[in-house]
């Protein structure tokens, strides 16, 4: 078992967020948390995330990234652990030809190679949420935990998007708002609302209107 | 709701008229020079003839030396107390709320006319500043990066891949902005003796020398003119070693060990108050007499000086911001609106006052104008910077329907967060007045300091220093109940 979580809550400023949550989550699974904005999917995942941190790449819900920074060195950071600091600072001004070139092969896997040495802030939203893909696919961890990562993309870009995250990653445990892509590339699918976790099913027995009652 | 009675726009504004008509009351606004239009027509002979030649290279050098040195080491030290700025808050305010003029008159004290005296005087006060707003900086910088970044990063590559890239752009457009501030208190510190442009600049207004006095104020206005072209991220370096280097040749510093004994006498004597000296008398009457006799009037008339400021700036500014916003000017006016606003909030408010004392004669009346004309240049480009943002339905008024019914609306909040942030700008200003002979703090500060006691001056300094912590605080507290804390209020920002 990766993950175990027994009745936990959590919230802000007194207000609860979650509740009896439980949820098991066994290495290699495909998680899509799924539920109407408010439900509780970004703070189950920070939850998440705080329990598996050392195994475990995140695509936050917005893309931050440094905007001033290149896309190479937004990728880069997501290693800055395994290297010394030393090391990491002469990047900074003089990125390494085997750097470049590990890097330009992660965009390449999200459509964003010709965008090496472009400056963050340069890109479009879609494309700045690709990089913030790539920092997490480079990171290498085995685990990607994703709040809404293609969000910004159309429905054919998003699924390749999460294929090639599904090539990488064995586990994943992802936030997502496209019903479709979800039932597509999830083996699970675990449905909040209300803070509640309210369906917890495989995603071969999974319908469409079965969820759509949720965001009525 | 709350027991409190509300504030609103209004009652603030009605609020700040009647203490300025209360102000115009008590003032003293005359004339005492005979025959103004006399001495003002030489003025401005000698401003259609300025002599550039008079301006000496040796000046402008060491000028832009002590002013990106002063600044410069400045922001480092404020760099490092933006890290612990919890724990140093008030030490920053503490050494912000004494102005750069009376650093330089104490430390000159110290170390005489030297370059490190203008230099600290410079940098310790700007050290408060930067300290400040660096702190602010941080706090509002967008770490969403930093959070992202696998555990076990070491903070040095936390720091140098998600803190500082995001920091860099608005540390470095602070600093070269504060680069412009820093040359006018520099040149003012000329006036007052150290060896900067403003010291000859000084002697020819004094002999009425305008055509050369013309000739150094538009070498100056081209320094602070040109800054975005010489001070840029990468001059920078250059700019800092060749200041070292012309300090050290122009003015070689006079540091020895003199300078530690006089130090010693300026810490352990002259600062000592005189009671506690040896045959020196009881301490309460002491103080006390220095309160009711100096910082009293001083504090009277430096409200009541910096209050009448504050109307003026205001009224000039609503005035003028139409100016520089293309909607009322179009595209071909708004440039030359913007070269005036410039000019006028490039003029040092102190130099002015020199210059309007020696016109119009010794009354309140130099410094009213010094400041309203800089301090409504500044607001005024502010606001206008401001208009053009602002989204109008396409069929919109225009001209005055426009302005009143329209935009002044919708930025009165905006404007009244930029006058209650000059607020404290303006008192600290009104203060130094006083050395021109304004009978404002400042003038019982300069007097104490020419009879050698510096006991009774640092009393009043801090006196002075504590008034502008206060008008800091009570302008916070308006801005807050006003819901306009969050607006920009900075020179430098957007």
């Amino acid at each position: 078992m990766l993950l175990s979580l027994r009745n936990e809550s959590a919230g802000f400023a007194g207000r609860s967020v979650l509740s009896g949550i439980d949820l098991d989550v066994r290495e290699g699974e495909r998680l899509a948390l799924m539920g109407r904005s408010g439900a509780g999917k970004s703070t189950l995942l920070q939850l998440i995330y705080a329990r598996l941190a050392q195994q475990a790449a995140l695509v936050p819900q917005a893309a931050a990234l440094v905007p001033s920074l290149s896309v190479f060195h937004n990728v880069y950071m997501g290693r800055l652990d395994r290297h010394s600091a030393l090391r990491n600072l002469r990047m900074l001004a003089w990125p390494a030809a085997a750097e470049l070139d590990a890097v330009r092969q992660v965009l390449e896997r999200v459509g964003l190679a010709d965008k090496l040495r472009a400056r963050a802030d340069t890109l479009s939203g879609g494309q700045q949420q690709r990089v913030s893909v790539a920092r997490a696919l480079y990171n290498g961890r085995a685990v990607v935990i994703g709040d809404e990562p293609v969000s910004a993309l159309d429905r054919q870009q998003g699924a390749a998007v999460l294929r090639r995250m599904a090539e990488t990653h064995g586990t994943m445990i992802l936030a997502l708002h496209d019903i479709a892509l979800a039932l597509d590339y999830a083996d699970r699918v675990v449905m909040l609302d209300a803070g509640r976790i309210v369906l917890d099913r495989p995603a071969a027995s999974v319908r469409e209107p079965d969820l759509l009652q949720y965001y009525g | 709701m709350t027991g409190r009675s509300t504030l609103t726009y209004g009652r603030v504004s009605l609020g700040f008229l009647a203490a300025g008509l209360l102000a115009l009351a008590a003032a003293d606004l005359g004339v005492t020079v005979l025959h103004p239009g006399i001495e003002l027509a030489r003025l401005l002979a000698g401003v259609l003839h300025p002599d550039v030649l008079a301006v000496g290279l040796r000046g402008v050098v060491l000028t832009m030396a002590f002013a990106v040195l002063g600044v410069s080491s400045g922001a480092l030290a404020g760099f490092g107390l933006a890290l612990v700025f919890h724990r140093v808050r008030y030490f920053c305010a503490a050494i912000r709320s004494v102005h750069e003029l009376f650093w330089a008159l104490l430390l000159m004290q110290v170390l005489g006319p030297s370059p490190a005296a203008g230099l600290l005087a410079i940098a310790i006060p700007y050290a408060g500043i930067f300290g400040k707003v660096f702190a602010e900086m941080i706090e509002e910088a967008d770490l969403a990066a930093d959070r992202v970044l696998p555990p076990g990063t070491g903070r040095l590559s936390r720091f140098a891949y998600a803190r500082a890239p995001v920091l860099a752009r608005p540390i470095g457009n602070y600093l070269l902005y504060r680069l412009e501030c820093g040359l006018r208190s520099t040149l003012v510190l000329g006036f007052i003796g150290l060896p900067t442009m403003g010291f000859e600049l000084e002697s020819y207004f004094r002999q009425g020398h305008y055509a050369q006095a013309a000739g150094f104020v538009l070498v100056f206005y081209a320094l602070i003119g040109t800054r975005r072209l010489w001070a840029r991220p990468v001059t920078l370096p250059f700019l800092i070693l060749g200041a070292v280097a012309a300090l050290a040749w122009l003015a070689p510093p006079v540091l020895g060990g003199s300078a530690w004994t006089a130090l010693g006498r300026f810490l352990f004597h002259d600062i000592i108050p005189r009671p506690f000296r040896p045959g020196g008398g009881a301490f309460l009457p002491w103080l006390w007499a220095i309160l009711r006799d100096q910082a009293m009037p001083g504090l009277v008339n430096t409200l009541v000086l910096s209050q009448l400021a504050m109307i003026g700036m205001a009224v000039l500014a609503l005035a003028l911001f139409p100016l520089v916003a293309a909607r009322f000017t179009g595209r071909l006016g708004r440039p030359l609106g913007r070269v005036l606003l410039v000019v006028l909030r490039s003029t040092p408010e102190y130099m002015a006052a020199y210059v309007l004392l020696q016109l119009l004669g010794p009354s309140m009346l130099p410094a009213v104008i010094a400041l309203t004309v800089h301090n409504g240049g500044v607001l005024a480009f502010l606001m206008g910077r401001q208009v053009d943002d602002v989204v109008l339905r396409p069929d919109a008024p225009r001209g005055l329907d426009l302005y009143c019914w329209e935009v002044l609306p919708r930025l009165y909040g905006q404007f009244l967060a930029y006058v209650l942030y000059r607020w404290e700008i303006i008192v600290r200003e009104s203060a130094i007045f006083g050395i021109l002979g304004v009978r404002t703090l400042g003038f019982h500060v300069d007097a104490a300091i020419q009879e050698l006691h510096l006991d009774v001056a640092v009393v009043l300094i801090i006196v002075t220093g504590a008034l502008s912590m206060l008008i800091d605080a009570a302008s916070r507290t308006l801005r807050r109940r006003l819901r306009v804390e969050n607006k920009p209020v900075r020179l430098a920002a957007a």
